[in-house]
């Protein structure tokens, strides 16, 4: 049965990925995501799912519980923050290169180094430009509510599941701590046995009846072998960016600037353009939900008619590449953001708007 | 009598087993990788666990174990084989996991992944292949590698105060609560084959009976990376590797 609470933006993830029917979870405990793990152990969802979770020795244990999870064909997940996905970039890469499904939520928080527990959104770059190595993606969500934490976690595993691909939640602190009411979804049931060997026919559960073997790896020697799966990763990118573009839109018709941010930063952004059209300064919000595949196109049409962009950013400036890359220069782009943990005022992003464009009401 | 009359089913004394697939391996002749992989083959066949054999391959010269015996399994990043192990076994406890792992996989990069996974107790069987050298990168320094030993990155034999001390991390394996099963064995002999094959049989039957981690260690010989004839590097190890690394149960509970 459905139902209303009041939470933290990690204790839903917790509660969605239960309802989901998920079968596990491996997690290393950092600030500020460390309640994901603290609500799965409260809740105690072997003694009522069957979910299993375990806490990892490390994020790098933890990836490879992951990795291994996927492999049977398990929706399973991790949680962590930045210092912790930046020890998890090897299983990311491995888990794109095995073409197995599996959810990895980063709730940010500043950096570089051990950088700080405060929100940031500075692993853009490593979200959504690979992190790991070699040539992959992962389908990248950014959720800016708690209701979004809960939604995206079942958006995330059917997209992992549909294109078997890493997909991750990049969520910021301001996301993970704040609590807000979540309509939480009908419970559903863990996939048996039988049904994962006909949805994952790949998936590593044995030779049951003697079926032909299947090995789970990501190495191939054969360099023209290794080539035409390179080959097969990127029409898997191709279809994703081709139907799972996701955004959100708000008075961008007729606006005089476009705002861009996502996350912890639109919600922001919202109070910005409230702001400004009392002052008589129309402008408009493009949300992207989707950080990769990126909304390049709508960004494009969206600023078709605007005066300038200002991309909102808890970052040095990173999101603001694919943006420009988006209006080709068409659009004059600026940028504007805090760094270290510091989460910016509306009137703060307002003056620097007017400021950077010298709109002078 | 001709030859005929004799190759008869009824008077077959030995076959190879059905799992051990025919494809081309890659192991140098006098490997022990070889024995080991008939060894596994067999014994699944044996208690009937072909359709529940789950294998989890390392980074090494057994990173390509899954093109030999014939059951369902996942490619490892080097040394987390245990953490996979993990996930496969906790979330499907009716499949018998293994791991297959070398000496740099269990004893220097996966190190924190190994002594934990055993530590827990996971009901998985680990099969540690320790060759005191890295075979599949050309031969360098393995955390076994003895005191003095060459390689290719100890060319003038391996120091204690540049290298530090080998490492027998098997005996720190049978410290820990959450093993049941910690065994030495070795595959040079028919003598020391039988002894391995019931070692990892048992080590087989405990993850499936859920009696916690069992470490089989086979202490063997890479007579390409030692460069030596299959036979010198047998009398090596005798000689050499069982003085720091003596066959035996450590622990069997």
């Amino acid at each position: 049965m459905e139902e209303v609470r009041l939470m933290k933006g990690n204790e839903a993830l917790a509660h969605a990925a239960i309802r989901y029917g998920a079968d596990g979870y491996f997690g290393y405990p950092i600030t500020p995501q460390s309640e994901v793990l603290e609500t799965l152990e409260e809740l105690r969802p072997w003694e009522t799912t069957g979910m299993v979770v375990l806490q990892a020795e490390s994020e790098l244990a933890a990836i490879n519980m992951v990795y291994g999870g996927a492999a049977c064909g398990k929706v399973v997940f991790t949680s962590s923050s930045s210092p912790g996905i930046s020890l998890m970039q090897e299983g990311l890469s491995y888990i794109a290169a095995s073409e197995v499904p599996a959810l990895i939520v980063n709730v940010m928080r500043g950096g570089p180094g051990l950088g700080t527990i405060h929100p940031s959104q500075a692993d853009y770059f490593q979200a959504t430009k690979g992190g790991g190595h070699g040539d992959y993606h992962m389908i990248v969500l950014a959720p800016s509510s708690v209701q979004e934490m809960c939604d995206f976690m079942w958006l995330g595993w059917d997209l992992a599941f549909k294109y078997r691909t890493p997909a991750m939640l990049l969520a910021d602190g301001i996301v993970g701590q704040m609590m807000e009411k979540v309509v939480l979804p009908e419970p559903r049931k863990r996939r048996t046995e039988d049904e994962i060997r006909q949805l994952c026919p790949w998936a590593i559960n044995g030779r049951k009846n003697m079926r032909p073997r299947n090995v789970v790896t990501s190495l191939e020697l054969d360099d023209e072998r290794m080539e035409q799966n390179n080959l097969r990763f990127q029409r898997t990118y191709r279809e994703i960016e081709k139907n799972e573009i996701r955004y959100e839109e708000i008075n961008t018709d007729d606006c005089d600037y476009l705002l861009v941010a996502f996350g912890s930063m639109a919600r922001i952004c919202q109070k910005v353009m409230e702001i400004a059209q009392e002052e008589g300064l129309k402008l408009g919000l493009l949300r992207p939900i989707t950080l990769w595949p990126f909304p390049y196109e709508q960004i494009k049409k969206s600023s078709r008619n605007a005066k300038g962009i200002l991309v909102v950013e808890l970052s040095a400036g990173q999101m603001i590449e694919d943006v420009k890359l988006a209006v080709e220069c068409k659009v004059d782009v600026k940028h504007y953001g805090r760094l270290g943990g510091i989460v910016p005022t509306p009137e703060e992003v307002l003056d620097s708007l007017k400021e950077q464009f010298s709109i002078n009401k | 009598m001709d030859v005929n009359d004799i190759l008869k089913p009824e008077n077959r004394v030995y076959k190879k087993p059905t799992l051990l697939n025919d494809n081309h391996m890659h192991y140098c002749p006098g490997c022990s990788h070889g024995v080991v992989h008939k060894l596994i083959a067999e014994i699944l066949e044996e208690m009937h666990a072909e359709e529940i054999a789950i294998g989890i391959a390392p980074v090494g010269c057994a990173v390509f174990a899954y093109n030999y015996i014939d059951v369902d399994w996942i490619e490892a990043p080097h040394g987390r084989a245990p953490a996979l192990a993990t996930a496969a076994k906790r979330l499907q406890p009716d499949k018998l996991v293994f791991t297959y792992q070398g000496d740099g996989d269990m004893a220097a990069i996966g190190t924190a992944e190994s002594l934990h996974a055993a530590n827990r107790g996971e009901n998985i069987a680990m099969i540690f292949i320790n060759n005191a050298i890295y075979g599949m990168t050309g031969g360098q320094m393995a955390p076994t590698t003895l005191l003095g030993m060459k390689t290719s990155t100890t060319p003038y034999g391996r120091r204690v105060d540049l290298n530090g001390y080998p490492l027998a991390i098997t005996n720190l394996m049978a410290q820990l609560d959450g093993t049941c099963y910690v065994t030495r064995q070795s595959v040079h002999t028919p003598a020391a084959v039988r002894k391995a094959k019931a070692a990892i049989r048992k080590a087989f039957e405990n993850s499936l009976q859920g009696k916690g981690t069992s470490v089989v260690e086979i202490v063997s010989t890479c007579n390409s990376g030692w460069k030596m004839t299959p036979e010198q590097a047998n009398k090596w190890m005798e000689e050499n590797m069982f003085a720091k690394y003596p066959i035996g149960d450590l622990k069997n509970e």
